[in-house]
């Protein structure tokens, strides 16, 4: 018989530390797939973050360098300038990108940098304990709002993908979901755009992905797919912003 | 023959990085090292390296960890404010064992403080600044022609040991401008680095990277660091040292301090009284042998510093009791006068 799909060969065959229902290894795969069927897997330089996918050259074969967080796309920056053939990631959390990383990653999409984001918006920060994010939405609990997001005390969710799009060096942007099966599909097709783009030259390139944190929106995995489909994509609607 | 240039410090810098083979500079402007980013600015694309006005040191620093981490020879420069900024990205540096150069051009502090030179951030280069074990190698330059010899060893003894190397110098330094042969080889067909990161074509995937969660890695890691240290206390201390035997006073000064108490070694001297100087090229490693060894001999210190008392600690470590260390200093953007010192050598007589 024969075997017509598998483990894409970019990712790497081990048990991750990602809980049931985690986003992240969806995203991992859609990544390494887009990166596998582009051919260019040996010329692949990717940052990785602080946040739960810290250790993600361990779920990735690609060279991978660690950032302090949330200056992942500055340290993007100086690999594609020093290498400017190689193709160069970045994938961070919402604390890594639009909390503690909010001017580099404007700086970076301003200075058009021919890079690719991949943004991994799931409303919390997970690995350290469930605290607010920046994308937290009003009215969500959280280990810091454990009354809920109050928008006297702790202001409004970011719409960071629809601010950086307004930049004319973003010249991509788009804001997916692995929340269902169709959605991951057309995350899959978003992604390998985004590193097309940089094959291309075309330039700043960024997708961001609602994913799911069963844990600390404590829901069963299956819940927390449905929270995508109910509540985050009220907030933050799916599409091509740029 | 080398053809002799007037250029202020700041410039001579960027001239000597780039001699030295450095083609990635990224800054931020801040006074009193404007000029270093403006040259850098205008040289780098004629020598086909990268210019980055980033927009803030934070960035500016991690930029130069990526720079680095793809093979670059990679530099960054502030004064003290910055600086401030960069120890978490010099701290993840020193701990993925990344080569980059900084340079701080010292001025008045703490906080905003103003732009007069200063020494006072001698704590933050030498005493780690950025949080956890680890040391960067700290030059002290005294002149022009030492801040482009050093900044040109800079880059080698940075690849060499796979650690951040600071120069450490002022605003009166940077700013000054005195007539220099630069006799330095443009380096040219640099070995390569096994390690940067370039795609894994070649091979098994390589990271580059400070965390180790694994139960006792980073405790090996950190082994391995000091072993580093060790190794670099023991090949690269570097001083200057003056009129040690017969003297009375021997003072310990670096950088523009140091100058100036040479001045007033020779004002002192046409009076009759003997004092010699210790000038650190390396505040770290720091030069305790000869401290220690001069100790011996029971002679009275006079340490001078453009701070509050910085260095003076680890005279008086080095010295260890053996004889007396006094201290003369002038914080906050002040600069000691000769006579001044002067007459800090005469009490001591």
């Amino acid at each position: 018989m024969k075997k017509i799909f598998g483990k894409t060969k970019s990712l790497q065959d081990v048990k991750t530390h990602y809980c049931p229902g985690c986003g992240h290894g969806i995203i991992h795969r859609l990544v390494c797939e887009a990166i596998d069927e582009l051919g260019v897997a040996e010329k692949t330089i990717a940052i990785a973050p602080v946040g739960c996918a810290v250790v993600a050259y361990y779920y990735w074969d690609f060279d991978t360098c660690e950032a302090p967080h949330g200056r992942t796309p500055a340290v993007a920056t100086g690999i594609k300038r020093v290498k400017p053939d190689k193709i160069v990631f970045s994938y961070q959390g919402d604390g890594d990108l639009a909390a503690i990383g909010t001017a580099e990653i404007i700086h970076t999409a301003a200075r058009g940098e021919n890079i690719t984001v991949i943004f991994v918006n799931n409303t919390v920060y997970g690995m350290t304990s469930g605290q607010m994010a920046p994308t937290t939405l009003i009215g969500q609990k959280t280990a810091t709002t454990p009354l809920g997001r109050d928008i006297k005390r702790d202001g409004y969710p970011l719409k960071i993908s629809d601010m950086i799009a307004t930049l004319p060096g973003a010249k991509y942007v788009e804001r997916v979901s692995v929340g269902s099966p169709k959605d991951i599909l057309s995350a899959k097709r978003a992604i390998k755009k985004a590193f097309k783009n940089q094959i291309d030259g075309v330039g700043f390139s960024m997708v961001e992905v609602l994913s799911m944190c069963p844990t600390y929106w404590e829901k069963s995995p299956v819940e927390a797919t449905r929270r995508v489909e109910d509540e985050m994509k009220k907030v933050f609607p799916l599409g091509q912003l740029k | 023959m080398a053809k002799k240039i007037l250029m202020c410090g700041n410039e001579i810098i960027g001239e000597a990085a780039i001699l030295a083979g450095c083609r990635f500079y990224a800054g931020y402007p801040i006074t009193p090292q404007n000029e270093l980013i403006g040259h850098m600015a205008k040289r780098m694309p004629e020598v086909g390296g990268v210019f980055i006005q980033s927009e803030s040191e934070l960035a500016a620093i991690n930029m130069c960890l990526g720079a680095s981490a793809a093979g670059a020879r990679a530099m960054t420069s502030s004064s003290s404010p910055g600086i401030s900024l960069k120890q978490e990205g010099i701290s993840y540096i020193a701990g993925s064992e990344l080569p980059v150069v900084i340079v701080n051009m010292m001025r008045g502090g703490p906080g905003l403080g103003n732009i007069a030179p200063a020494q006072a951030d001698y704590f933050q280069a030498t005493k780690g600044g950025g949080h956890g074990d680890y040391h960067l190698i700290v030059f002290a330059p005294a002149s022009i022609e030492e801040l482009a010899k050093i900044t040109y060893q800079a880059f080698d003894l940075a690849d060499k040991y796979r650690n951040p190397v600071m120069i450490l110098g002022d605003g009166i330094l940077g700013q000054m401008m005195e007539p220099v042969e630069l006799d330095l080889k443009p380096r040219k067909n640099l070995p390569k680095k096994e390690w940067a990161l370039d795609g894994h074509a070649k091979g098994k995937q390589k990271i580059i990277r400070s965390f180790f969660i694994e139960d006792g890695v980073l405790e090996q890691h950190n082994k391995k660091l000091q072993e580093k240290y060790k190794k670099i206390k023991q090949e690269l201390v570097m001083y200057e040292a003056q009129g040690l035997s017969g003297s009375d006073v021997v003072l310990v000064a670096y950088g523009t301090a140091s100058r100036l108490v040479k001045a007033a070694i020779s004002k002192a001297g046409s009076l009759g009284i003997k004092a010699g100087l210790i000038r650190p090229i390396t505040v770290w490693p720091f030069p305790e042998k000869i401290i220690s060894d001069t100790a011996k001999k029971a002679k009275k210190f006079l340490v001078v510093e453009m701070s509050a008392g910085q260095m003076v600690e680890d005279v008086r470590l080095a010295v260890n009791g053996k004889s007396q260390v006094h201290f003369f200093g002038r914080a906050g953007g002040g600069v000691p006068g000769v006579e001044e010192i002067l007459e800090e050598i005469k009490k001591l007589k």
